[in-house]
């Protein structure tokens, strides 16, 4: 799990679901992010991947955009390390 | 308070019609326009706009936020609106309220008039276009609806758009594609207001604190 990538979710997490960042500091990979967190809907998913591209510098394409994708926060932070390997 | 101002208004017999603003207005010489976020990112920072309003009264300054036609409570139809025509009615408002200055919140900084003045968190017009747009094809999927991008982009084009609840017309698309932030305005880093940008919230919120610090710098920017 590389550090920087994981503390710069929990950070953008926090940030846009205006979660205590003591709750997001405990996710680990199984929790549940799309459809077990009220605060995150469409429009906040569509905020989420437009500040985790703005701050990872990586433009995600809607078509990677699933349930999987958000399906768990250990998803969710794969696909981003997955992505800033491949730069 | 709220007060009316006359906005240019091509469509009206007298070329202009009323719209709203929250002023705090007390005659005083430091007069601060406030440009509003755009769409949904306006709902979210509302109260903390209004927030830094009542800060700034404490210090002694002025301050209007201004309706944009087409939104809040202005009975202009959204769908004829342009970044062109806001960029003229905030111009309109400046001048009504004998602005000195001006507070651009977000996409607030696309039609920020000529007036020396902050902005804060801004954003060019096609990112905040394509979270509307992402937004939307998300919800699609979520529906069983397939859409993309593009093909929404090529039909807001033509006959506009349903984005975030927001009925945009061709026109205001077209100009989002093309719109960069005024240069002319000095740049507030959010983090400088000690915390996360409440507009990236999913739900409406406030920070006292954020406000104070916002209001603070703008004090200190603007000697009495």
């Amino acid at each position: 799990m590389s550090t920087s990538a994981d503390q710069t979710l929990r950070q953008i997490l926090a940030d846009v679901l205006g979660l205590d960042p003591a709750r997001v500091a405990r996710f680990d990979r199984d929790t549940g992010l799309f459809g077990h967190l009220p605060e995150l809907d469409s429009m906040s998913v569509a905020g989420l991947l437009t500040e985790i591209e703005d701050r990872l510098g990586f433009i995600i394409d809607d078509d990677d955009v699933d349930g999987e994708l958000l399906e768990t926060y250990g998803s969710l932070l794969a696909f981003i390390e997955a992505r800033l390997a491949s730069a | 308070m709220i007060v009316g101002w006359p906005c240019p208004d091509a469509a009206a017999p007298a070329g202009t019609r009323d719209e709203w603003a929250l002023v705090f207005d007390r005659g005083r010489a430091r007069r601060v326009l406030i440009a509003p976020a755009l769409f949904d990112e306006h709902n979210r920072l509302r109260r903390f706009a209004a927030e830094t309003m009542r800060r700034l009264d404490e210090a002694g300054i002025d301050t209007m936020l201004p309706d944009l036609p087409g939104t809040n409570e202005s009975l202009a139809p959204l769908d004829q609106q342009s970044l062109g025509g806001w960029r003229m009615a905030m111009a309109a408002a400046g001048r009504h309220f004998a602005a000195t200055h001006v507070l651009a919140l977000r996409g607030g900084s696309l039609i920020a008039p000529d007036l020396p003045g902050w902005s804060l968190g801004a954003i060019a017009g096609t990112s905040l276009l394509r979270q509307l747009l992402r937004a939307r094809v998300l919800a699609a999927r979520e529906a069983g609806r397939e859409e993309t991008q593009e093909a929404l982009l090529e039909m807001g084009r033509k006959a506009g758009l349903d984005l975030a609840g927001y009925r945009l017309g061709p026109n205001l698309i077209d100009d989002l594609q093309h719109a960069v932030p005024a240069p002319h305005l000095i740049t507030i880093a959010q983090a400088d207001l000690g915390g996360a940008g409440l507009w990236l919230r999913a739900e409406p919120g406030e920070s006292p604190e954020q406000s104070a610090a916002l209001a603070r710098r703008i004090v200190q920017d603007t000697p009495a």
